[in-house]
């Protein structure tokens, strides 16, 4: 066990954006199974302190390498590039000029006939540019063209917001 | 975290909140984003003969300070000229709305927005 080594070395995974979710169940139930912290109830303070650091590393990795946009903002990060903690970034207009409308479109859902059917389909629209950007992500990143993967990257955080905010008027309409 | 009494107030009652119409040769209209956060801004102004700034309009999808960053700036840039405009700061916008420093890069978008605008403008003209 090593926590200098990446989340991917860690749980025993290629680097990739392409992953084997239920692979990466299976690999972090084992890793629990002989790293939780019961089983070295017996040995020293030392060896119980590295138990609880492999533990919380376990569980931060298998958070990042679920999620897709984690995933592919960590595997930015083992090239150095760090998107998200970026302020004001030149975005392509035509892009940001979408996200407005996409926006606009849903600050109006309440207003419509059927506001669940309106909500639903902006929600599919915005889920199918996504997974057409993860999959422009995973090109772009194994071929090492890391420009473009960072602005894909970029692109996703703006949708991934979306996502957020929709599921948000959602409950509130449910409610 | 407490937001500023006058950061509520921009963003409860927000100022020039709207759209012009980008075609027309007198708007420049400056469009402007934070990924890490995914807020998006639209800033337009509406420049006279003279090159004075008549109106402004914005519209943006962000939090509070970044509401009350563009809402603010849209105030103040009414009567500027497009270089006093472009020389706004966001550090001016920071401490009129007292904005703590995980919110300083709100006011960063704002000025970019009004820069975005003015370039937007002059590009127009040029043509």
């Amino acid at each position: 066990m090593d926590i200098n080594k990446n989340f991917f070395e860690f749980i025993g995974l290629p680097i990739s954006f392409y992953i084997d979710q239920s692979e990466l169940a299976d690999r972090s139930l084992d890793l629990q199974k002989t790293l939780h912290p019961d089983r070295y109830a017996h040995l020293s303070e030392r060896e119980q302190r590295l138990s609880v650091q492999y533990m919380s590393y376990l569980n931060e990795g298998v958070a990042t390498l679920r999620s897709p946009l984690l995933r592919a903002q960590y595997l930015l990060l083992l090239q150095g590039i760090d998107t998200t903690s970026e302020s004001s970034t030149p975005i392509d207009p035509m892009f940001l000029m979408q996200q407005m409308e996409l926006r606009e479109c849903l600050e109006e859902v309440p207003d419509q006939d059927d506001p669940f059917e309106a909500l639903e389909s902006l929600l599919a629209e915005v889920m199918s540019m996504l997974e057409a950007l993860r999959n422009k992500f995973a090109q772009d990143y194994q071929s090492e063209a890391f420009a473009a993967a960072t602005e894909t990257v970029r692109k996703m955080q703006f949708l991934e917001k979306l996502v957020v905010e929709i599921e948000r008027l959602e409950d509130k309409l449910d409610g | 975290m407490a937001y500023s009494e006058k950061v509520i107030d921009h963003y409860e009652n927000p100022r020039n909140v709207g759209k012009m119409n980008d075609k027309d040769e007198n708007v420049g209209t400056g469009m402007v984003g934070a990924p890490a956060c995914g807020d998006v801004m639209r800033l337009q102004i509406k420049v006279s003969d003279k090159g004075i700034i008549e109106d402004a309009k914005f519209k943006t999808y962000g939090c509070g300070s970044a509401i009350a960053s563009s809402s603010l700036i849209t105030e103040w840039v009414k009567g500027m000229s497009l270089d006093e405009a472009s020389e706004l700061k966001n550090t001016t916008i920071a401490e009129e709305l007292a904005l703590p420093p995980v919110k300083i890069h709100c006011s960063v978008l704002a000025e970019d927005a009004i820069k975005a605008a003015v370039a937007d403008y002059k590009e127009k003209q040029d043509k």
